[in-house]
């Protein structure tokens, strides 16, 4: 059943590749998070049931719910356009996604570790290396973010492949994602928001040699 | 003690964010200084002790305490003269202090934190309290430089924790249940190298960051061009170290295990991309702040190579990182006077530094000869040491390379320093130029004198201890 969920997981970011409008990634977050909280369930069986239940809060209030409204109401508020605005054709970034997901299978394949899911390796490699493409194929900041929030999904998938034998992991992983969410989201796009009225990448391109 | 540090730390930065009172933040900064030279002292006493299941001074981490110590106290006098010559209000003013209070404590923590998760949580601190100082000055550029630092070091952090998954993947074979350094150092034969090269590979990624090597070198460039050149001296000087703590560490866990020269090479790659990228960069930069920055590039790029190479190699990287660690900060405060006079950071509008001030302009003139490396600068015997272990290892190619690499980097460094110091500026209205009291520039002598110190007549204590930090290591 879990290796179900993280098929789909890994089939939403082809769809994250080619999608145009910023509301589908954030809608493609909100999904992610959803999956998160059932491989969750289904995966960490083993540990003790106050540490379960905060880890599946996180998942579902955290990635499914806090961060994606929040990113809508700074998109709504300052008045972002709806556009993804790529610097690469779709086509081309669903070739290289796709790419990303064969070369971390033939990758996978070389593990000869028993103890080791060998779907969540390919899944959450993946999803760093999609959340990485994501960041430097994209113009806007925004679009950043969300990658980086790809990025900490995939992270979270591979944390709970140790889950089991050491919470604690988990628990550290939970805690990138609170501080990354409250420094990136919380601090700066206000900030951002209130210096420019369109953030893009290009009005933050003035430091250079 | 790391407990009443640690405390006192959190007090003293709650007390300076909220109060507004001058008086009130110049005392309590004081007491804090008191607290780091005792926390420095008491570390050095109990060295090698079991601290609160986390924390175990050993030698490396002593060695970098100190250097943060002697570091530090001028980077905060330095800090209280920015404040008073650019007025700054009391709540900016407090911020500031607490963002550096709380970065110097982190890093200490991280040095001396003999756990790799522990170590971690105190790197993400180090990355919320050097944002704060970048942004002081809350224009635009400012946030450029803060958002990419952020969004960088986000990614970089989650790269370290990715290694330190792997790593755990690894001690799950070898039956190791805790993270700490001693353990996964004694158990390091057991470890599954499929995945230790894994981990290797992400959290030597995620450091790099820290320690300002390719490929995430990029985010401390412009940190240190924005934040004030105070906290820019901290962040080119003592976090750079915490990266180098974080890549000796584990690198000590590989050199007991078969894939060693692997990680050697990856180092030796990295490195050399390093310098290459600071040559590239130092031969036709115009902003002085950023040359400085890409200096230590550079340095880290050398201490990086001598540590993958080996031999008298280890020693000399880690005597070269402490004396790095005096000589840049001495170019960063003085940094603060050149644009004092000049009122830009561009190198085409500054000039005959020498008539306007004196002492400062020896200072740069020294601090150039330091951190080119060139006799009598202290620089000179780690990076020789470092060239004697690339030629003991018949790396001749290389040698020469970096050679060459370096004299491009000495003749792009000092064709703009001289440029500042002799030849005349372009338009300037002379009436304008401040008197700067050579007092201020006094520490910086300390520090130069410092580094040379320390390289030509090392005290016993110091080389005992780098001889026992270098045995981490096979």
């Amino acid at each position: 059943m879990s290796d179900i969920l993280l098929i789909i997981f890994a089939i939403t970011l082809l769809f994250m590749s080619i999608s145009n409008r910023i509301f589908t990634y954030l809608n493609i977050l909100i999904f992610q998070g959803l999956i998160l909280f059932g491989v969750t369930l289904l995966t960490l069986s083993e540990i003790n049931i106050i540490n379960l239940v905060l880890i599946l809060l996180e998942t579902i209030v955290f990635k499914a719910i806090a961060v994606p409204y929040f990113l809508k109401t700074i998109i709504k508020r300052n008045k972002i356009t709806r556009e993804a605005e790529p610097y690469v054709p779709n086509f081309v970034s669903l070739i290289i996604v796709t790419l990303i997901i064969v070369i971390t299978i033939i990758l996978s394949s070389q593990i000869k570790d028993p103890n080791l899911d060998k779907t969540i390796f390919v899944v959450s490699l993946s999803n760093l290396f999609t959340g990485l493409y994501l960041i430097v194929s994209r113009k806007k900041i925004i679009t950043h973010v969300i990658a980086y929030l790809v990025i900490e999904n995939g992270v979270f998938i591979l944390s709970l492949a140790v889950g089991n034998e050491m919470p604690m992991l988990v628990n550290l992983g939970i805690m990138l994602d609170i501080f990354a969410s409250v420094l990136i989201l919380g601090i700066f796009f206000n900030k951002i928001g209130d210096v420019l009225n369109d953030p893009k990448v290009s009005q933050l391109q003035n430091l250079k040699d | 003690m790391t407990g009443i540090f640690l405390i006192g730390t959190i007090l003293i930065g709650v007390l300076l964010y909220l109060n507004k009172n001058t008086i009130v933040h110049y005392s309590v900064v004081g007491v804090y200084v008191l607290l780091l030279v005792v926390f420095g002292g008491y570390e050095y006493l109990h060295i090698n002790e079991t601290e609160n299941l986390f924390f175990k001074p050993d030698a490396l981490s002593v060695l970098l305490l100190f250097a943060l110590c002697v570091v530090s106290l001028p980077a905060i006098y330095h800090t209280y003269k920015y404040m008073v010559i650019h007025n700054e209000t009391p709540r900016p003013r407090g911020l500031f202090f607490a963002a550096m209070i709380f970065l110097i404590s982190a890093i200490c923590m991280a040095y001396v934190a003999n756990n790799i998760a522990v170590m971690w949580i105190f790197v993400e601190i180090t990355t919320l309290s050097a944002s704060v100082l970048i942004y002081h000055h809350r224009n635009i550029r400012a946030l450029e430089g803060v958002w990419k630092y952020v969004f960088i070091c986000a990614i970089s952090i989650t790269f370290i924790y990715i290694g330190i998954l792997f790593l755990s993947l690894a001690m799950k074979e070898a039956g190791i249940e805790t993270f700490s350094f001693d353990a996964l150092m004694a158990h390091a034969a057991q470890l599954d190298p499929f995945w230790l090269k894994l981990a290797f590979l992400f959290i030597f990624t995620g450091f790099t960051a820290k320690i300002g090597l390719v490929p995430m070198y990029t985010a401390g460039i412009d940190a240190k061009d924005k934040a004030p050149a105070p906290a820019g001296a901290l962040l080119s000087s003592i976090l750079m170290n915490m990266g180098f703590v974080g890549i000796y560490r584990v690198y000590a866990i590989i050199s007991k295990t078969e894939i060693q020269s692997w990680a050697a090479t990856v180092m030796i790659v990295s490195a050399i991309l390093s310098i290459f990228v600071a040559t590239v960069y130092m031969i036709n930069i115009k902003n002085i702040k950023r040359m400085f920055a890409y200096s230590s590039i550079e340095h880290m790029g050398i201490v990086v190579l001598g540590l993958a190479v080996g031999g008298i190699g280890t020693y000399a990287a880690i005597l070269h990182i402490i004396l790095h660690t005096f000589v840049k900060p001495a170019l960063f405060f003085q940094f603060n006077q050149v644009y004092r006079v000049y009122q830009s950071k561009n190198i085409y509008d500054t000039g005959h530094y020498f008539k306007y001030n004196k002492a400062g302009a020896l200072v740069l003139l020294l601090g150039f000869f330091s951190a080119t490396a060139m006799p009598p600068s202290g620089l000179f015997i780690s990076e020789f040491l470092i060239f004697q272990s690339l030629f003991e290892a018949r790396m001749f190619i290389l040698l020469v390379v970096v050679l060459l690499l370096l004299t491009m980097i000495i003749w792009g460094f000092g064709s703009n320093i001289f440029k500042l110091l002799f030849t005349p500026p372009a338009a300037i209205n002379e009436k304008q130029i401040p008197r700067i009291s050579p007092w201020d520039s006094v520490t910086q002598y300390a520090l130069l004198a410092l580094a040379v110190f320390f390289a030509y007549h090392p005290p016993a204590t110091f080389v005992q201890l780098i001889h026992e930090a270098v045995k981490l290591i096979h």
